[in-house]
């Protein structure tokens, strides 16, 4: 290393420190904005900093999940408990589960997937099916009900315990996972990208066409009118759910991304997380090791569709309405955004790229900045712009740190110290390419 | 009997025949090569044998079993290993975690930690690299680790598929020593080769495949004599 790497290293080091001393201000002033507890942002902000300037540390880095964590579950008591902040931080929590599953299908296993609406619909679906009115001939029209108290288990329908139905929900959605996998084993890159997004396409068509199909006399969905109300989520020991504590709801939520955080992490480093990244650097290689290809991609589908699946279901219950246009296109997008800006394959990354875009469209774009446009004198309003808005962050990102806000290790190698993917394949690309050798 | 006995193999790409009925044997102990020129079906052979691109017609078979039809990952637990063309190393993952994912298939610790040091023994230069990024290294080095890594299941038969390509000609000399060696230790090779010098130095017999049919077979000596192969392969 000479003395000129030496000083790069600090004047890097330098940029991120004032990156971090601007944050605090900017952080309290969006948080005074979304009205989140301004003690809790500073403690966020603190952490921030922690790890970012001890990124090196294992046991930093470990630590600092395990606080945000602890910080997660204290936050709802700072906060009013019927308060906009807590609503819009429970849709965070939900989208954080999407973002994890579909990290593990174009993350860990690098298979891009435009269709992950399909598993959000699935999983409210289920939620529509066995937690509301929906089935009003069910039980010869008297209603049945498992393990769920009054007043739901004496209404018509079918009226299921929400940990159950979560049950049926990964199932359900970890087959269509694996079904929707199957056609695109043979396919590669660009292409399983539209064979995907048209399976996200077909079922969201599917569920706003249902009302049209019926088996054994019943309609499939309620077509564009939506399934509402959903039952409230009930769990034992504990009263229903209402829809105006929030706090209960926000705790599931956490339950559910604290789950599927430890996923992750245990997949990440198991034998099937080095299969799954094998298969994402070359495909070629990993067969002739002995990865089973369709195998490790069908476990790559079936378990990232099943976090969509528990989110979809905690989402139906929650919004109280299972809504057929929700089921478009953008949200795959959305959810793909949150992969990427976060930085693909990493999993804090990924827990942050939602959290932040989640914030952005359901707080700061229609409640904070909605009206900035009128106020300098133009005639719209911001919401009809979020689409724009979040195409613009992706480009800023591609320009000014494509390896995601927080990259993952292997991706920032190539992206940061340009180490390319190597002169592996083509007559071309394979003159003895020298180098330079970092120990 | 041989160890691999493929006979009037047939295997397309879509439509494309590529292998035209291609039969060959290859005994334990030996190491055989397989030369030709770009698109005679070289690579295709191997990707028949190993299960990549299962053949349509034909029979394969390994120890006596027929393996035509079975997947990649049971030909790789049965003892065949193919370092593909062009190395194919994971280039975001280290030296190590290289050699570890050869080793997917298998469970034995013990067995994992004796053959990492063997391919350690034969190429020192992975050794000294053990926690370097496969995509940092030179043409040559990642070579070896593809050597190496194909070396992990500890095959009973080594598929090499143009060890030489792109690769300075000092670490080309180097990297077949260590083939050599790799043969005398107990691995039956069969070797694909556009470098015909080379391969016929180093093997006992050879084949020599045109468009998708063998054209010649021979002993390696007589091969290098044969005025046709030495016009068209070996540059005379």
């Amino acid at each position: 290393m000479s003395a000129a790497a030496t000083t790069l290293r600090a004047r890097v080091e330098t940029r991120t420190l004032i990156v971090l001393v601007i944050a605090l201000p900017v952080i309290l002033w969006m948080a005074s904005e979304i009205e989140m507890n301004l003690f809790m942002a500073f403690v966020l902000w603190a952490l921030i900093v922690v790890r970012t300037v001890l990124h090196d540390n294992p046991v930093v880095v470990r630590g600092t999940v395990v606080a945000l964590v602890v910080w997660a579950i204290l936050l709802p008591f700072l906060q009013e408990e019927g308060g906009g902040f807590l609503e819009d931080a429970t849709l965070a929590l939900a989208y954080t589960s999407f973002a994890l599953g579909l990290n593990i299908i174009v993350g860990f296993a690098g298979l891009l997937d435009l269709g992950y609406v399909a598993f959000f619909a699935l999983g409210s679906l289920t939620a529509g099916w066995f937690m509301s009115g929906f089935f009003s001939g069910a039980g010869g029209g008297e209603g049945f009900s498992l393990l769920v108290g009054e007043p739901a288990s004496t209404l018509p329908g079918i009226h299921m315990n929400f940990l159950l139905v979560i049950i049926i929900a990964v199932v359900i959605t970890t087959i269509a996972g694996m079904l929707i996998g199957l056609p695109t084993l043979r396919l590669r890159g660009d292409y399983i990208a539209i064979v995907t997004l048209a399976f996200g396409e077909i079922i969201g068509r599917v569920v706003i066409n249902g009302d049209e199909i019926t088996i054994g006399g019943e309609k499939l969905t309620n077509g564009r009118q939506g399934i509402t109300p959903v039952d409230k989520i009930d769990l034992p020991f504990l009263e229903p759910f209402q829809s105006l504590e929030l706090r209960p709801w926000y705790f599931v939520a956490l339950a559910i991304v604290v789950i599927a955080l430890f996923v992750n992490y245990r997949l990440r480093d198991s034998r099937l997380g080095r299969a799954w990244i094998a298969l994402r650097e070359d495909e070629v290689a990993a067969a002739s090791m002995g990865v089973p290809l369709v195998k490790t991609k069908l476990l790559a589908y079936g378990t990232g569709a099943a976090f969509g699946g528990v989110a979809g279901a905690f989402l139906a219950s929650y919004l109280n309405t299972v809504n057929a246009d929700q089921f478009a296109f953008s949200f795959s997008i959305f959810v793909l955004a949150m992969v990427i800006l976060g930085g693909i394959g990493s999993i804090e990354g990924v827990v942050l790229g939602a959290i932040v875009l989640s914030f952005i469209n359901n707080n700061l774009i229609p409640d904070v900045f909605n009206d900035y446009p009128s106020k300098i004198g133009l005639d719209f309003d911001l919401t009809e712009l979020s689409f724009g808005i979040f195409g613009f962050l992706l480009v800023i990102m591609m320009v000014l740190r494509p390896q995601g806000l927080i990259p993952e290790r292997r991706r920032k190698m190539e992206l940061v110290e340009h180490i390319g993917t190597g002169a592996t394949t083509g007559v071309g690309a394979d003159e003895e390419t020298p180098h330079e050798a970092r120990a | 009997m041989a160890l691999l006995e493929v006979t009037d193999v047939h295997t397309f790409y879509g439509n494309i025949e590529a292998l035209k009925g291609v039969s060959l044997s290859v005994n334990e102990g030996e190491i055989v090569t397989l030369i030709g020129s770009n698109g005679a079906g070289k690579s295709t052979t191997l990707r028949s044998i190993s299960g990549l691109t299962p053949p349509r017609e034909g029979s394969i078979k390994f120890d006596g079993t027929e393996i035509g039809e079975i997947p990649p990952q049971e030909v790789v637990g049965m003892g065949i290993a193919l370092s593909p063309e062009g190395r194919h190393v994971f280039p975001r993952m280290t030296v190590r975690e290289n050699l570890d994912l050869g080793a997917y298939l298998r469970k034995d610790r013990d067995g994992i930690d004796r053959d990492r040091e063997r391919v350690y023994a034969l190429f020192p230069r992975l050794k000294e690299r053990e926690r370097q990024k496969a995509g940092t290294m030179s043409g040559g080095e990642q070579q070896m680790l593809a050597i190496g890594r194909a070396l992990m299941p500890n095959p009973k038969l080594l598929l090499l598929d143009e060890p030489s390509m792109g690769i300075a000609p000092i670490l080309v000399e180097r990297i077949y020593e260590t083939i050599a060696e790799i043969n005398r230790q107990g691995t039956t090779i069969l070797l694909v080769e556009q470098n015909a010098n080379y391969a016929l130095d180093v093997s006992k017999r050879g084949y020599v495949l045109e468009t998708g049919t063998i054209a010649l077979d021979d002993e390696s000596p007589k091969l290098r004599t044969n005025p046709e192969v030495q016009k068209a392969y070996l540059g005379a």
